[in-house]
């Protein structure tokens, strides 16, 4: 009755110390390609590692990072959001639209005060998440359609309120966490990094985190186990959709205007920065740690694109091939890995 | 004499070290429908897809006229006019009922574009003459599974089969189907085509074929004509074995079942139906009393559980859990009105990738904690129920996958035990275990009983629902055949039952 199971002992300790390195390639592959990228860009410009290039790169993703934080959520329970950006866009409009606008902006705005406009804005965003996650949970629509359908409402309401306009002003909290500084740090920074570490927080520490991982990880037994999975499931879309609309108003300050589409590229930013990151695809593996060095790979390349003289069009297609690298390194380490589990079992 | 249409000597099969088939002859005659019997993992199935061209890798001669033949794949069977109609149909229920009809093989112009209005000619005809009439057109999927099998055997026949294996075709069908099927394969034989018809259920068999082979263990066991001599209790005597060798396996023995009818009443369900699965299940489950749920694959068994559960929401009928009326809109439901539940598959049980501790704190977590997860309290909990169920090895930091199937088992049954249920769902508890797992699980489900919890044992083995069960309830089909209490029970009877 001993022998067998000694000898899964002995594979099970074979398997840690042989195939750590095949276990551990999501999280390594992106730290080496982060720390590649910025051996090369400080090479290759003086000016690139410096204090002032880091808050800049920090700020630049920002954005980013809030989005990607509520993306985290939904790509651990291997479903996917495509609605981030429009979210993001249709909340920054709803809170301008709500706020007095100058003279020579032409909107037929309702303005309120700006405690006010917040509040209606995070409740717009909070329920189009809610419509996402009747949509998903309720109805049974695969997240990808339906999100993609509020992809298209996002973008619906967003030109509906401004109507080809550009609007300026934002309540005055917002403009601050937007664009001004404490102690030369960018409030936006801060901003992110609260959402960051709060997400990190709930996700390793608290009961909804791990349910979160465990719905991802095999959902089935997470049903079985008498885990509410359409709760959870429901939970990390409107999570997804309010860290967005944050992301949204915080946007607009940051920027100087709203308008629409102006958030359009976030969409494919976000699902980088979590997917670069090393955060498994099929769910249950990763978390906030992965992505903040995915938001560092994406920061580091744009920004030193910026600082190596190169066509400004080819950054385009570079960024879609580090995309894709990380795509490929996503799949193989699953790959690898289940590989080397069935080799030892 | 003529050369046998087809025939198999000393055929041989194992997987890895279990041996499937053990020198198996068998013959098929021209013209004859042949039946095939014997319990779950007697070999009929294995030999059957050696017939089909499934298994590739065996020992033994087939002939087919005469001439000797080694199948590589069902193409090469297909060739050689053998073809399969699979328990699972294989049929696209999107496609057209013509589309299904020539899956694979549509007719073709010389362009390579396909003759749609020659396809629709030939499949109104080719089911015309298995007595269908139904439009070629239409979607597939929108007919009962009785259609939607004819279908599949007129794709076989199509093809040009002259053998023809049909693997448990009724336990789907209704009897005006039955009665169908029947007549489309008499049809068959009249037009010289041979038949093998594998079934659990032996009025079926013995209904409609003129031979039958019974196998027990891999073995072939007898081989007779059907004729009045011949009944069901003959067949099952033969399939359960009265040899010494199997004795010991197959409870051949009376087992006294002794229900207990003054324990309190935990689980009432009031004529449950859940669309074709099952109809009208009224019972009751008792607290400190095991129920075996006994049944072939497919009698409905399997979704009764899940209902139990909160996974699937019957149509009708009521459940009332201590007495109170409860509607379980999901697991999570379930699970807070004290129902626990070990799936049949330890996949959909387990989270392979994570520690012991994590799956078996996963269905306390709410009572742990109410936000913040408290780790020492998890790993605490799952060392006491790996200590109780003597899990191997005893770590809780072991990635659940490292361990044994017996072991996960175990952990499936360790999540439901730190807060002790009020009802326990267990389906195929045994399955795939060695002996001495058996005998721990057996262990432990009496312990729980005694503890005063309700426990229900699904299963489509007898040896587990009598080795476990203080009272049985037998389905057939999706309804409850009969109920076996406080009397002498063995397993011919149970055969008998279902």
């Amino acid at each position: 009755m001993d022998a067998p199971e000694a000898h899964v002992v002995a594979a099970e300790r074979g398997f840690r110390a042989g195939d750590f390195l095949r276990n551990q390639l999501r999280n390594i592959a992106p730290f080496i390609t982060l720390l590649a990228l910025v051996a090369f860009f400080s090479i290759a410009s003086p000016s690139f590692a410096t204090l002032d290039n880091l808050v800049n790169i920090l700020q630049q993703v920002s954005v980013t990072g809030i989005i990607a934080v509520g993306l985290t959520f939904v790509i651990l329970t291997a479903e996917i959001d495509l609605s981030v950006g429009a979210m993001a866009n249709a909340t920054a409009i709803v809170l301008t639209f709500f706020t007095a606008q100058p003279d020579y902006v032409n909107i037929a705005n309702i303005p309120t005060p700006g405690a006010v406009a917040i509040v209606l804005a995070l409740l717009a965003c909070f329920g189009l998440g809610m419509t996402t996650a009747f949509g998903v949970t309720k109805i049974g629509i695969p997240s990808f359609i339906m999100t993609l359908a509020m992809m298209q409402i996002g973008a619906g309401i967003s030109a509906v309120l401004v109507r080809g306009q550009i609007a300026y002003t934002v309540p005055s909290l917002i403009q601050t966490l937007g664009s001004k500084s404490i102690l030369h740090v960018p409030w936006i920074i801060i901003v992110a990094a609260l959402f960051l570490l709060v997400a990190h927080l709930v996700l390793t520490y608290t009961r909804f985190g791990r349910y979160v991982y465990m719905v991802g990880g095999n959902r089935e037994a997470a049903e079985y186990s008498g885990v509410n999975t359409k709760l959870i499931v429901g939970a990390v879309m409107v999570i997804s959709a309010v860290c967005s609309g944050v992301a949204g108003m915080i946007g607009v300050a940051y920027f100087g205007s709203a308008q629409q589409n102006e958030f359009d590229t976030f969409l494919l930013d976000a699902i980088a920065a979590v997917v670069v990151g090393g955060t498994s695809l099929f769910g249950g593996r990763g978390g906030i740690g992965n992505t903040i060095v995915g938001l560092f790979v994406l920061g580091v390349l744009n920004n030193g694109l910026d600082y190596v003289k190169i066509d400004s069009f080819l950054k385009i297609l570079i960024r879609g091939l580090i995309l894709l690298i990380a795509l490929v390194i996503n799949i193989y380490a699953e790959r690898l890995r289940t590989a080397a589990r069935s080799a030892h079992a | 004499m003529p050369p046998a249409l087809l025939e198999l000597s000393g055929i041989s099969k194992s997987f890895g070290g279990v041996q499937a088939l053990r020198a198996v002859d068998f013959v098929l005659k021209p013209g004859e429908i042949h039946g095939l019997v014997g319990e779950n993992g007697a070999g009929k199935s294995t030999l059957m897809k050696i017939i089909a061209g499934v298994h590739a890798d065996y020992d033994g001669v087939m002939r087919v006229d005469g001439r000797e033949v080694h199948f590589r794949s069902s193409r090469d069977a297909l060739a050689a006019g053998i073809g399969m109609v699979h328990q699972e149909l294989s049929v696209a229920p999107e496609l057209t009922v013509a589309e299904n009809v020539f899956l694979g093989m549509q007719p073709v112009n010389r362009l390579g574009i396909v003759d749609w209005r020659k396809m629709a000619r030939q499949a109104t005809e080719q089911l015309k003459n298995l007595g269908l009439n139904i439009d070629p057109a239409a979607r597939l999927g929108d007919f009962p599974i009785g259609v939607q099998q004819l279908v599949e055997l007129s794709r076989v026949l199509f093809s040009g089969a002259r053998i023809i294996i049909l693997d448990e075709p009724t336990s789907a069908l209704s009897p005006p189907e039955i009665e169908r099927l029947f007549g489309v394969l008499l049809r068959l034989k009249q037009s010289g085509r041979s038949l093998i018809f594998i079934s659990h259920f032996l009025e079926d068999i013995l209904k409609i074929s003129d031979e039958i082979t019974i196998f027990r263990n891999g073995r072939k066991v007898a081989t007779t004509a059907v004729s009045a001599a011949i009944d069901k209790a003959w067949i099952i005597e033969r399939m359960i074995g009265a040899g010494r060798e199997e004795l010991e396996e197959s409870y051949l023995g009376e087992i006294k079942l002794v229900g207990k009818p003054t324990a309190p009443v935990v689980l009432e369900a009031k004529g449950l139906t859940y669309g074709s699965a099952y109809r009208d299940i009224t019972f009751a489950a008792r607290g400190g009393e095991v129920l075996g749920v006994y049944g072939f694959m497919g009698c409905g068994q399997l979704e009764l559980a899940r209902t139990l559960f909160g996974k699937l929401k019957p149509d009708r009928g009521a459940l009332a859990i201590g007495g109170a009326p409860v509607r379980l809109a999901n697991t999570s439901a379930a699970r807070k009105a004290g129902v626990a539940y070990v799936a049949e598959s330890r996949r959909s049980m387990l989270f392979g990738e994570e520690p012991v501790y994590k799956n078996v704190s996963i269905a306390v977590l709410d009572r742990l904690s109410r936000f913040l997860l408290k780790p020492d309290r998890e790993r605490a909990i799952a060392a006491e129920q790996v200590k109780a169920l003597d899990i191997r090895p005893p770590s809780v930091e072991l990635r659940l996958g490292g361990l044994s199937g017996g072991n996960q088992q175990k952990v499936a049954l360790a999540k439901w035990l730190t807060h002790p249920p009020r009802l326990l769902l267990l389906a195929e508890p045994t399955r795939g275990m060695d002996v001495g797992a058996k005998e721990d699980v057996v262990k432990i489900v009496r312990a729980l009983r005694d503890q005063g919890i309700a426990i229900i044992v699904f299963s489509t083995e007898p040896e587990t629902v009598l080795s476990l069960a203080d009272r049985v309830l037998v389905m057939r089909k999706g309804a409850i055949a009969r109920e076996f209490a406080d009397e002498a029970i063995s397993k011919d009877r149970l055969l008998a039952a279902a």
